[in-house]
């Protein structure tokens, strides 16, 4: 009896309860990002998902075979074509991404410490080259180092050479050269964001205390710009290994990475487990390069100190 | 003065700067030379100027159908990319929530992954869903991948944003979506506009995904893909590749502008009513 005449106030008072819910932050906040946040479980980690599926299955002809194996990574470890590829995919990542680092870095101090009021036009100069086409960038390196390109050319104009050189295109030093030009605005902004937090003050502290401008350089601001550094060797390391449209234009022979190699399991040779399993592969093992970089590089910056 | 002391103070750094913008500009900048060369080979010396190329452009049909295709697709992407862009931004900046950072983590994710795994992973699962590959396939993956920018850009938007303007406008007695329509978007109508153009940049450039996700269409960069077999083809795709340099110059500075007018109206107004 008592209980049902309570009952009214309690489901009065529930669904006041539900309201104050539905109006709190957390849930108005999640309400409005779900739309994207489903975008991107279904395209994103689903379709990621199934490729983890797909590396544990096999195919036959035109039917995916549903039982488990680790066939396919047993091919993509061991197959020498497989394990040159991801090797040398591997080094060509992690020589673009030391080189866009290295030449990266001094741009980015000099922006930020000698910019002045200019430092968004540097930034916005820097930056315009890579909204045009990756394709055409990538296409225009393919004019300056071909056999009739541009720097045979006017090498052989000026006489330092006497017939065009075939060394330049199609191997992977073009690919590297190339990817390092191709990601040099990625590697720039984020070493710049870490300069830009650099406290000024600390480094004029060091300079009054008696630290010269390389010793104050080399214990403060370069330490403490680290995590730029990190966040930097890793956006250009990750992306660059699994390129496509770069060793296909410039590479050659020699020059052949592991996104190529995937590329064919899902067109001309059609064996989308093995193409998966070479997926999954890279993505692992970029994932360890990539942790061994940061462990590194921080603990190059505790020997700095 | 003290400005111009300090920009030569790194004497040696700003010879490297400039050396350095060279070397970013310069093979960019041979697209243009080559195209308006009236040898079919692009190297050294010049032979004669020509606009050929260019005219031969507009009389190719495959040409004007990739180009509207790339429209299509550079639309609808730019559009539903920058509509969840705002909804995420606006989350991301106005609401506190658990998770909130590893939600955001996922959606700039498609930043960093390669774009080969991005590509093969959403041909997979769309062939499993039955779906066949056409422009929409292909907006769906440059959704996919515009997100992160638009987020970029439309967070750095909002994040300057005063919300007392907002309260001010609650407080009045205007409705919540009153309040976003004639206080909220106004506001950052720049950067909702710089976004559209980033995005629409992405996708008019894209290859890797367009070239996966599509069916017999093709957009742009797959035509020219298709072209670079062909060395006689060579100065068209110059002439073409010119064309969209510009097109991404000219969208990217009117987006920068704006992002900076954004940048100033968020705060200077912010400060005006504060």
């Amino acid at each position: 009896m008592t209980a049902a005449a309570e009952g009214v106030p309690a489901r009065r008072m529930t669904r006041a309860r539900r309201n104050a819910l539905l109006q709190s932050e957390p849930v108005q906040g999640f309400a409005l990002i779900s739309p994207t946040f489903l975008y991107a479980l279904i395209l994103l980690v689903l379709p990621i998902l199934v490729v983890f599926a797909h590396s544990f299955w096999t195919q036959d002809y035109l039917t995916i075979d549903h039982t488990f194996t680790l066939e396919n990574y047993r091919i993509a470890l061991t197959e020498p074509i497989y394990r040159d590829l991801l090797w040398r995919s591997l080094y060509i990542s992690l020589t673009v991404s030391f080189f866009t680092v290295i030449l990266a870095y001094p741009i980015a101090y000099f922006i930020s410490f000698h910019g002045g009021r200019h430092k968004s036009l540097w930034l916005f100069l820097i930056t315009i080259p890579f909204w045009t086409s990756y394709l055409l960038r990538v296409m225009s390196w393919k004019v300056i180092l071909g056999y009739n390109g541009v720097l045979n050319s006017g090498l052989m104009g000026l006489g330092i050479i006497d017939e065009p050189s075939t060394a330049l295109l199609y191997n992977s030093s073009a690919v590297i050269i190339t990817l390092t030009h191709a990601w040099a605005a990625f590697a720039i902004l984020p070493i710049f964001v870490s300069l830009e937090k650099v406290d000024r003050t600390l480094v004029e502290a060091a300079t009054d205390l008696g630290d010269g401008p390389l010793r104050s350089f080399l214990r403060v601001t370069l330490p403490l710009s680290v995590p730029g550094v990190i966040s930097a060797a890793l956006i250009v390391m990750i992306p660059t290994v699994g390129d496509y449209v770069t060793p296909k234009l410039v590479g050659g022979k020699d020059g052949v990475m592991i996104a190529n190699a995937i590329q064919a399991q899902f067109g001309k040779a059609s064996n989308w487990p093995l193409g998966a399993a070479l997926s999954v592969t890279t993505m692992l093992v970029v994932s360890l390069m990539a942790g061994a970089t940061v462990l590194i590089i921080r603990a190059l910056q505790r020997l700095a100190r | 003065m003290t400005a111009m002391r300090r920009f030569f103070a790194g004497g040696w750094l700003t010879a490297y700067a400039f050396l350095y913008i060279v070397f970013l500009y310069l093979p960019v900048i041979f697209l243009p030379i080559f195209s308006i060369n009236t040898a079919p080979t692009p190297k050294f010396p010049l032979t004669g100027y020509t606009l050929k190329w260019y005219q031969d452009l507009p009389k190719t049909p495959a040409l004007l159908e990739a180009a509207w295709n790339s429209l299509i697709v550079g639309v609808s992407a730019s559009v539903l990319a920058t509509l969840l862009g705002i909804l995420a931004a606006r989350s991301i900046t106005r609401y506190r929530y658990p998770g909130r950072r590893t939600i955001n983590g996922l959606i700039m994710a498609p930043l960093v992954l390669p774009e080969i795994i991005l590509a093969i992973s959403m041909l997979l699962v769309m062939l499993q869903l039955g779906l066949s590959l056409s422009l929409f396939t292909v907006v769906l993956g440059h959704v996919l991948i515009c997100i992160p920018y638009s987020m970029t850009v439309l967070t750095a938007g909002f994040e300057g944003f005063d919300r007392s303007l907002e309260e001010a406008s609650a407080d009045l007695g205007e409705s919540a979506f009153g309040t976003f329509r004639r206080v909220t978007l106004p506001m950052v109508a720049p950067a909702i506009i710089s976004s559209l153009l980033v995005c629409f940049t992405i996708s008019l450039d894209e290859f890797v995904i367009a070239f996966f996700l599509t069916g017999t269409e093709t957009t742009l960069p797959i035509y020219i893909w298709g072209q670079l077999r062909f060395a006689a083809k060579l100065p068209g795709v110059l002439a073409l590749g010119t064309l969209l340099l510009l097109a991404s110059f000219v969208l990217m500075t009117v987006a920068e502008v704006l992002r900076r007018r954004a940048a100033r109206r968020t705060q200077n107004e912010g400060g005006l009513y504060a």
